[in-house]
């Protein structure tokens, strides 16, 4: 869906349906919209019985790992004493990624929806939602959306009459890349230093405040609503290509193309097809060079590469990347890739917890040297030790921070090794010749 | 119990155990920065990866618990590449400053680099640089050979429970910092200089004193307070300049307290009385032992004894003390100050009387008392062992008959009447037990060597004893001890061998409080 909010035809819009549309942001909207039955029918069954059709639906994570959901919720284990957590991850920070920002901007009671319909599944009473720092308006939405649910009844004490009670939390994150990592995040929701911890424990036997706890990404548990009412053999049928990928899910464009924005497919469309009809092609006397398919930390795709992907999580996977987060970022050939990398690696470097030895010194090292060659200063050799760092940082640490890192670099050298030469040997990029060449 | 094969060598340890823990066991020290025994795990410093059969990713041995039949390798090329890539990191903002550096020579950097290290750096980029900061307290912290093992915030918030470091900035511009308002202050706050495995956290009482290698070092306790904490005593040309705690699961797990580790002066002192000395014409002048051992069992002779004794006095010398005694009396009083605990392990304090063998002399028949002469007979002779009388006027001595100084220091109250002057070692300077208030029997050794014609307190008593008629013939303090064990039912079955460097306890000392923590081989 590009700017300002026309679905294009060939997208499937489950749950950005409404994105446009200012009614339904509100309670009232949202209900005339048929919302809240998801919920009002979820409290009415049996936790295990929504795990079940969420398992048979067969949805998978949507925030990058792609760990199929039902299996996650059934790892709760009910009666075992304890208060169960659900912790919904908006915490968006992985850069190209802003499918969740859009969500939460235009359907925020979805959200609380599926939160109150993902704790009662997981037998937890109480469900945070850990949004970004930087996300100012999502924030405004979600928070009067909690507002008005609890001033309707719809979730608190006595969730809908049903007796049952279900609290929704907003908790607003300060603004760290590495608190979107499931440990970090409830560690700084504790009020700790967002530190991923060391697993085991995961988090379904110690996770916040050291109680099992479940963790969703905000597109997982809005999904949950509709599978719900429309069953999951309607949620398994959409899927294009691989069984085990089904439902729609949302990419987020952006980069060098002519519609930058969010749009709906059903898992294994063609990337092809998504990129030049859906997406409108490459700006005008340009053409794509390669693409990011899957929020930064993904390896880099040339464009033999994209256009022969299906996009779903097997598809990415088969040539050579993954679907991640669905941020997608296209790179045309008006960009040096060295900057690019360069910039991505800065990032990393900036954004590490500083925890691990690989992680703190190694990102920044390979920042130090990528830029050196960025800026024609750069050897033969710092080619290799690149390559080298990057293995060493690839796990062996804590969390995948480090060889988020890694990727694009050594994806980069791989895949576009000309222009580091290139520049190593004293020729620089020019964006105009390099366009025409 | 769990059986495992670490390296080819086949481990049994208790379930629970970690990787690197039972490796120990079988003899191999995995190299390792952020794990210590005394703290809680945090897995970050990745340098103790090793390869464990049918995992998919080396594994941290620190926090990887055994399992039964599990296969762990140490040295293979995965994990060995792993350990240097992590070194190699650790070093490319890393000063290489040894040469001016306090640590170097006790360095785990240093010391796991020769091991397992690249002999060059591939790196060419600039080094990160921050100033050094004073963290209060006896602490300095010089973040430029920082390796961000977080052992020292993790002993400040889960031992000591006082927050006051942690990790400020993210990324390779990360550094240890301290929360507004606090300072390195608490009284157990030094023990992060121990904990550091590199030169980042050091002694401002230490700094630029001495090179590691130049020290010698001595198992000994502290003689600080009550508590008895295994100290070592590391010396440089005969002077003491530092102590360091000694691990023992049963007193002080790894550390001691602020106020004992810098509390170690007094041992250095030069204004010494170095020579025998008798009182010839109304001045005191020099002699020789037998002489002045003669003139002192001459005025003992068959008198009431008063023995003014010093709780820093071993169980050894006490004892000898109590047999010169002779139906008199004996008394000590003890330097007192704040009880500061050290919150997180249990029953470990710095304790409020500040001496080592408070326990031990009351347990020999001492009295402690505020007014240390009061019981001091018109007509006695007064035995001032080891006691400096300081604050008290001469004038209390008046109605002593004779007035024996058997110390290391001529106190200046007793100048004017002493009629012999005994010269003895201070603590540093002799070997014996102590006994502390948990009645636990532990041993300390000669650090430096006494000044002049000093001799040992237990052996100059002996020669005492010796001439008085008693039995004597010590030429051992071993010798005075198993003759303590055989006379007094709480020193019963006690020996220096089976004491050892650990200590035991009283055979009827009270039962402590303490659960021994688990205390890996540091």
């Amino acid at each position: 869906m590009g700017f300002p909010h026309h679905p294009h035809p060939r997208e499937t819009t489950v749950l950005s349906k409404y994105f446009g549309d200012a009614e339904a942001r509100t309670l009232d909207g949202w209900k005339k919209r048929g919302g809240y039955k998801a919920l009002e029918k979820a409290l009415g069954m049996q936790p295990a019985d929504i795990v079940n059709v969420v398992k048979e639906s067969g949805l998978r994570g949507r925030g990058g790992a792609g760990f199929p959901t039902g299996m996650k919720w059934s790892f709760m284990k009910p009666g075992d004493g304890k208060p169960h957590y659900l912790c919904c991850n908006a915490d968006e920070s992985e850069p190209g990624t802003f499918k969740d920002r859009e969500l939460m901007r235009w359907t925020p009671h979805a959200l609380v929806e599926g939160c109150a319909i993902g704790a009662y599944a997981i037998g937890a009473e109480t469900a945070y939602i850990y949004i970004r720092g930087e996300f100012t308006e999502p924030l405004y939405w979600m928070e009067k959306a909690v507002a008005e649910a609890y001033a309707a009844g719809i979730i608190g004490k006595n969730a809908m009459g049903t007796g049952k009670r279900v609290d929704v939390y907003v908790h607003k994150g300060a603004g760290a890349y590495i608190c979107g990592e499931e440990t970090a995040l409830m560690n700084s929701l504790e009020g700790r230093r967002g530190n991923p911890r060391i697993k085991p424990p995961f988090p379904a036997v110690s996770g916040v405040f050291g109680m099992p706890t479940t963790i969703n990404n905000v597109e997982t548990l809005i999904a949950s609503a509709p599978i719900l009412l429309n069953g999951a053999d309607w949620y398994k049928k959409m899927s294009l290509s691989n069984p085990k990928s089904t439902g729609t899910k949302l990419f987020s464009v952006c980069g060098n193309v002519q519609r930058p924005g969010t749009y709906e497919v059903v898992l294994g469309f063609p990337f092809k097809e998504f990129l030049y009809d859906l997406c409108g092609g490459p700006l005008h006397g340009r053409k794509f060079k390669a693409v990011i398919p899957g929020g930064a930390s993904v390896p880099i795709q040339t464009m033999e590469e994209a256009e022969a992907t299906l996009m779903d999580y097997e598809g990415f996977v088969a040539q050579g990347s993954m679907l991640g987060s669905g941020g997608v970022i296209v790179i045309d050939d008006a960009q040096p890739m060295v900057t690019v990398i360069a910039r991505l690696a800065r990032f990393f470097a900036h954004e590490s917890c500083a925890q691990c030895t690989q992680c703190r010194e190694g990102t920044a090292w390979t920042t130090k040297i990528m830029e050196r060659i960025r800026d024609g200063e750069g050897t033969m050799e710092d080619l290799d030790t690149l390559l080298d760092i990057g293995e060493q940082m690839t796990g062996t640490t804590i969390c995948v921070l480090s060889d988020s890192c890694a990727v694009p670099v050594a994806s980069g050298i791989k895949k576009f090794r000309g222009e580091f030469e290139a520049l190593i040997q004293g020729r620089r990029f020019h964006p105009v010749t390099a366009a025409v060449a | 119990m769990v059986n495992l094969t670490i390296e080819d060598r086949p481990v049994t340890v208790p379930e629970g155990t970690t990787i690197l823990e039972a490796a120990k066991v079988a003899g191999i020290l995995i190299p390792h920065y952020c794990y210590h025994p005394g703290l809680p795990i945090a897995g970050v410093c990745r340098m103790c990866l090793v390869q464990v059969e049918k995992a998919p990713k080396l594994a941290p041995s620190c926090a990887t618990t055994v399992a039964e039949g599990q296969v762990v390798h140490v040295y293979t090329d995965k994990s060995l590449e792993a350990r240097k890539a992590v070194l190699e990191m650790l070093l490319i903002n890393h000063p290489l400053d040894c040469p001016i550096c306090d640590q170097s020579g006790e360095c785990e950097l240093q010391d796991f680099t020769y091991m397992e290290g690249r002999k060059e750096s591939r790196y060419r980029d600039p080094k990160r640089f921050n100033p050094a900061e004073d963290f209060g307290g006896d602490v300095i912290y010089v973040p430029n050979r920082c390796i961000l093992c977080t052992r020292c915030v993790r002993f400040m918030d889960d031992v000591a429970h006082e927050p006051t470091l942690n990790v400020s900035e993210r990324g390779d511009r990360a550094l240890i910092g301290k929360f507004e308002g606090r300072d390195m202050t608490h009284p157990w706050a030094a023990n992060v200089i121990d904990l550091c495995p590199v030169g980042a956290l050091l002694s401002k009482d230490f700094l630029n004193k001495a090179r590691a290698w130049e020290l010698d070092r001595t198992a000994s306790i502290c003689p600080n307070c009550t508590q008895g904490c295994n100290v070592m005593m590391e010396t440089r040309e005969n002077q003491i300049v530092r102590m360091k705690p000694r691990p023992n699961e049963n007193v002080n797990a790894f550390f001691m307290c602020d106020w004992g580790r810098l509390n170690y002066r007094w041992m250095n002192e030069k204004n010494r009385a170095e020579q025998p000395m008798v009182r010839q014409g109304g001045a005191l002048a020099a002699t020789t032992w037998e002489l002045a051992i003669t003139a002192a069992a001459r005025a003992l002779n068959g008198k009431k004894v008063f023995v003014a004794a010093s709780p820093m006095l071993s169980n050894e010398s006490l004892f000898l003390l109590t047999e010169l005694i002779q139906g008199g009396s004996g008394a000590f009083r003890v330097v007192e100050g704040d009880e500061a605990p050290l919150a997180g392990v249990e029953d470990l304090a710095l304790r409020r009387e500040r001496a080592a063998n408070v326990y031990g002399a009351e347990k020999l028949g001492f009295k402690k008392t505020r007014d240390l002469l009061g019981g001091l007979g018109q007509g006695d002779v007064l035995v001032v062992a080891g006691e400096d009388l300081a604050g008290i006027d001469a004038a209390a001595l008046s109605g002593a008959s004779d007035v024996i100084v058997i110390s290391s220091v001529l106190p200046e109250a007793a100048a004017a009447r002493a009629s012999v002057v005994l010269p003895i070692a201070n603590f540093a300077e002799e070997e014996g037990t102590v006994t502390n208030l948990r009645g636990r029997v532990q041993r300390f050794t000669q650090a430096r060597q006494a000044p002049g014609e000093t001799r040992p307190s237990w052996l100059v008593l002996g020669d005492l004893l010796g001439a008085l008629g008693k039995q004597s013939n010590f030429f051992l303090p071993s010798e005075v001890f198993a003759r303590l064990a055989s006379v007094n039912k709480s020193f019963a079955g006690l020996s220096y061998d089976t004491i050892g460097f650990k200590g035991l306890p009283l055979a009827d000392a009270p039962a402590g409080p303490k659960t021994p923590i688990a205390v890996g081989a540091a």
